[in-house]
């Protein structure tokens, strides 16, 4: 900085450390109360250090054998139809971007500017102003209660096929040429060349719509009606659905944790990616 | 740079193919289901879906003249203006505080931008579960301390939890962006205040958050579209609408109305309205983020 003043810093430091301390505030409550019986949270103050509970109740709502008033559905299952859809999801969206760029940046046939636009404008039909109709859609096409329903409305990104737009044009003509002069036709030089070329933006895409994808809310509350389908953020919104003290809270809480710490671990893990990834999507 | 490219490859078909996947996913999902919901909100149809009648803008008439649809849009309006002023606030004074900071930068950064993984339906159960009334840690030290909480009958502490909630969120985000935008502010400047003899509290506000502008209204614009359509889970979880409608903004109202109290052509009309408000935060995003390029 341009002065040093010691008290400046240490006020830094002091700030900071209470913002991460009540950033983390809701997570170590929710982190203590999953690792204590019922009965213990509901003594009024709860415990504020961690139990003895703590593989009963994580064995308990992996296998679903807890009994609470809501729904008590294996949350290993929903863990695992999470996974799936975040990875569908996020897989699905580059897929389909990294195609129709390539198609528009590289190729030039009637209607390509209108398809753009029409990609473009999607941005601004969130599913919330739609929201009945593509439910309807959904249910005329079969697709409740099935992964597809659960991830192919959610598939088309019209910031991915902006980014890789964006990037595509960045690449050197010389690039094709030379994919010509030895031989390659369209399909190889977007597979042998401009996929490897744009894996730095394929991954920070990823970590977003990964993140996304696992916390879908609106539309899965709509499309699965079976426990078998709910994805685990689902689960516990209707575990709780019951009322407010008659709660298995200990069994939510552990739950809270488990949705939690995929999409955690991935931002954590991948902070590098996962900044870009805000930072571009953002353009 | 270019906008075309001065080489391409030639076919009839490749092109069509390729773009394939993506048109018929918005189309099948985003278009189809848009134009339905505009001739829906033009329509009258029994719950059951046996009679349909066109009922031109009525609609349109009877959500403004109903006192629920303006008391909605009143309490959108309070949630996203506390979200936005709360969200950059907080966050601006953390990123000023880590752009100081030499040892410990990096730590600190992360363990403060991992809320954003966190789903809104997730962070609202966190929060119901500390300011329960019954059992909430927070809300016994409240009690202790005198406060009687009660977001279950009381609308603005329902309110202020909601808040709580989304703003935890979206602080993280607005971290990020706010340290960007500081770090990329000359140093020279500010060693040139220091010369003149500013204190840094002079300097923040005549140099630094000045040069911040940008950053802040792009961050204020996103926060909205944040608080409008990203908070739905949150609220789902944490209060559900309630006490009455007091935590009812516009999306909830939208789902409820369509899902619960299956008024198709109401709940119609009121995503028209959404859309609308879509279009004009889109609008004002990509105008700002023009001119951005050169300041």
């Amino acid at each position: 900085m341009v002065e040093h003043r010691r008290w400046l810093t240490l006020l830094s430091h002091a700030v900071l450390i209470i913002g991460v301390l009540c950033v983390a505030l809701p997570v170590y409550i929710t982190f203590i109360a999953s690792t204590h019986t019922a009965q213990a949270i509901v003594q009024v103050p709860m415990p504020l250090l961690p139990g003895a509970e703590f593989w009963n109740n994580y064995g308990a709502v992996l296998s679903g054998t807890g009994h609470g008033p809501g729904s008590s559905a294996p949350v290993g299952k929903m863990m695992w139809v999470s996974l799936v859809s975040a990875l569908v999801i996020s897989g699905g969206k580059i897929a389909i971007s990294l195609l129709s760029a390539f198609a528009i940046v590289y190729f030039r046939f009637p209607l390509r500017m209108f398809f753009f636009w029409a990609v473009f404008v999607t941005l601004m039909l969130p599913v919330e102003v739609r929201i009945f109709p593509t439910y309807k859609v959904v249910a005329d096409l079969h697709l409740l209660n099935s992964y597809a329903g659960l991830t192919i409305p959610l598939i088309a990104s019209a910031t991915a096929t902006f980014l890789f737009r964006q990037f595509f044009m960045t690449v050197p003509d010389e690039l094709v040429e030379a994919a010509r002069v030895d031989g390659a036709g369209a399909m190889r030089f977007f597979t042998d060349i401009l996929v490897p070329l744009s894996s730095t933006s394929i991954a920070a895409l990823f970590v977003i719509q990964f993140i996304y994808g696992w916390n879908q809310y609106l539309w899965p509350l709509l499309v699965t009606t079976n426990e078998d389908m709910y994805p685990v953020v689902i689960g516990i919104k209707r575990m709780i659905s019951g009322g407010d003290a008659a709660q298995q809270w200990n069994l939510v809480m552990a739950t809270a944790m488990l949705a939690m710490l995929p999409p955690a671990l991935v931002v954590m893990l991948m902070q590098k990616w996962f900044v870009k990834g805000l930072v571009d999507t953002e353009k | 740079m270019a906008t075309e490219k001065r080489v391409v490859f030639r076919s009839a078909w490749l092109p069509w193919v390729l773009m394939a996947p993506q048109v018929a996913v918005i189309g099948v999902f985003f278009f189809w289901p848009a134009w339905e919901t505009l001739l829906q909100s033009l329509q009258q149809q029994d719950a059951f879906g046996t009679s349909t009648e066109w009922v031109g803008l009525e609609n349109f008439r009877a959500l403004f003249a109903d006192p629920s649809y303006g008391a909605s849009f009143k309490t959108t309006a309070v949630f996203s203006v506390l979200v936005a002023l709360f969200g950059l606030a907080i966050s601006l004074l953390l990123a000023v505080m880590a752009d100081r900071v030499v040892k410990g930068a990096l730590a600190y950064k992360t363990l403060l931008i991992w809320p954003y993984a966190v789903a809104p339906a997730v962070a609202g159960v966190l929060w119901l579960f500390m300011f329960a009334p019954s059992i909430g840690v927070v809300s016994y030290a409240l009690r202790r301390a005198g406060f009687e909480w009660n977001h279950l009958l009381n609308g603005n502490h329902a309110m202020a939890l909601i808040v709580m909630a989304a703003v935890w969120k979206q602080i993280s985000y607005n971290f990020l962006f706010f340290l960007a935008g500081l770090q990329s502010i000359p140093k020279s400047l500010l060693e040139a205040a220091a010369i003149d003899g500013a204190k840094p509290w002079r300097r923040f506000w005549t140099i630094v958050f000045p040069l911040l502008s940008p950053t802040t209204f792009f961050l204020l614009v996103i926060n909205m579209v944040y608080a409008f359509f990203d908070t739905f889970g949150i609220i789902d979880a944490a209060t559900e609408g309630g006490p009455g409608k007091e935590t009812s903004v516009l999306v909830y109202k939208v789902y409820y109305d369509g899902f619960k109290a299956l008024d198709l052509g109401g709940s119609a009309a009121q995503s028209v309205v959404l859309m609308v408000i879509v279009v004009g935060l889109t609008v004002l995003q990509f105008r700002f983020v023009e001119k951005k390029v050169n300041y």
